[in-house]
């Protein structure tokens, strides 16, 4: 059975690319509409500055529409506006933190991560979980993933991209977006688990 | 955290979580596996947990006022709408 909401979506896109093509004002604030909210938040979780976030989402529109006849259409309108975004984003991150980035790339795919953190945590109280300061730890941790992993996990997990929609976006493999997201998830716990056990070991004695 | 056995449920976990692409022959390995080992069951289960916790996590919202100069900044002033929540002042 035909997903009738997948061929709509696919023809929306479909007449909203042809008007652009035109140079269609409209059509191009109607992009903007759509797509901005999403491309920030990426933005936004890769460098971690709000100001920088916004240059990101203005360049990657500009980018956009001025090469908007080279778009073949092989991966969807937004899939390749999320990989505009995420090459400016990361460009920015570079000549922010050089030394930073230059360690991220001894990140081999093929590094074991050998779990350390063995104590467990998740009995802690729901109120530990859901307090601001645990948020806040949260997305701490998220920004210091190494960039190959956050770049992944963020498309992947938290703007929702599927596995090839994502390996589009960043031109890998789909495979290699399986074994990212699997580290950076791993990264993540073992990153966090010092955290919560603190708070386990504190509510205990508390 | 050393045995063989550890590391191939290691390398599954993620799928598996996910109810991706695992076989049932595989699911029944790891679920042994759980059962039978302490340490893995420490790391699925705390694995599990940080899933749902960042998932969890509020969107960053796209700021008014940053709209407004993107709108500017490309030259679609005229298209802004009433939808757009008014600055604060």
């Amino acid at each position: 059975m035909v997903n009738r909401a997948a061929t709509d979506e696919d023809d929306a896109e479909r007449l909203l690319l042809q008007r652009l093509r035109n140079g269609d004002k409209s059509a191009c604030a109607q992009c903007v509409e759509r797509y901005s909210p999403a491309l920030y938040r990426l933005a936004l979780r890769l460098t971690g500055d709000a100001a920088a976030a916004e240059d990101v989402v203005q360049e990657t529109f500009l980018n956009a529409f001025k090469a908007i006849d080279s778009f073949e259409g092989r991966s969807s309108l937004s899939t390749w506006l999320y990989r505009i975004a995420a090459n400016a984003a990361l460009m920015h991150v570079r000549r922010q933190q050089p030394l930073m980035v230059s360690l991220d790339d001894m990140f081999s795919d093929d590094d074991k991560l050998v779990p350390q953190a063995l104590f467990d945590w998740c009995c802690l109280p729901e109120r530990d979980f859901e307090a601001s300061e645990t948020r806040a730890e949260l997305e701490r941790a998220i920004r210091e993933l190494p960039e190959k992993l956050r770049v992944v996990f963020v498309l992947r997990e938290l703007e929702g991209l599927s596995t090839d929609a994502t390996a589009e976006a960043l031109a890998v493999s789909p495979d290699v977006v399986k074994t990212r997201l699997h580290r950076a998830r791993l990264w993540l716990r073992e990153r966090l688990s010092p955290y919560f056990m603190d708070r386990a070991l504190a509510g205990k004695e508390g | 955290m050393d045995k063989a056995q550890c590391e191939r449920l290691l390398e599954a976990l993620s799928d598996y979580l996910d109810g991706e692409s695992a076989s049932s022959e595989l699911c029944a390995e790891i679920e042994r596996q759980l059962a039978e080992c302490a340490d893995c069951r420490v790391v699925a289960d705390t694995l599990r947990k940080v899933i749902a916790l960042y998932r969890s996590l509020p969107q960053p919202g796209f700021p008014a006022a940053a709209r407004l100069r993107l709108y500017q900044a490309l030259g679609l002033e005229a298209f802004l709408d009433d939808e757009c929540p008014p600055e604060v002042q």
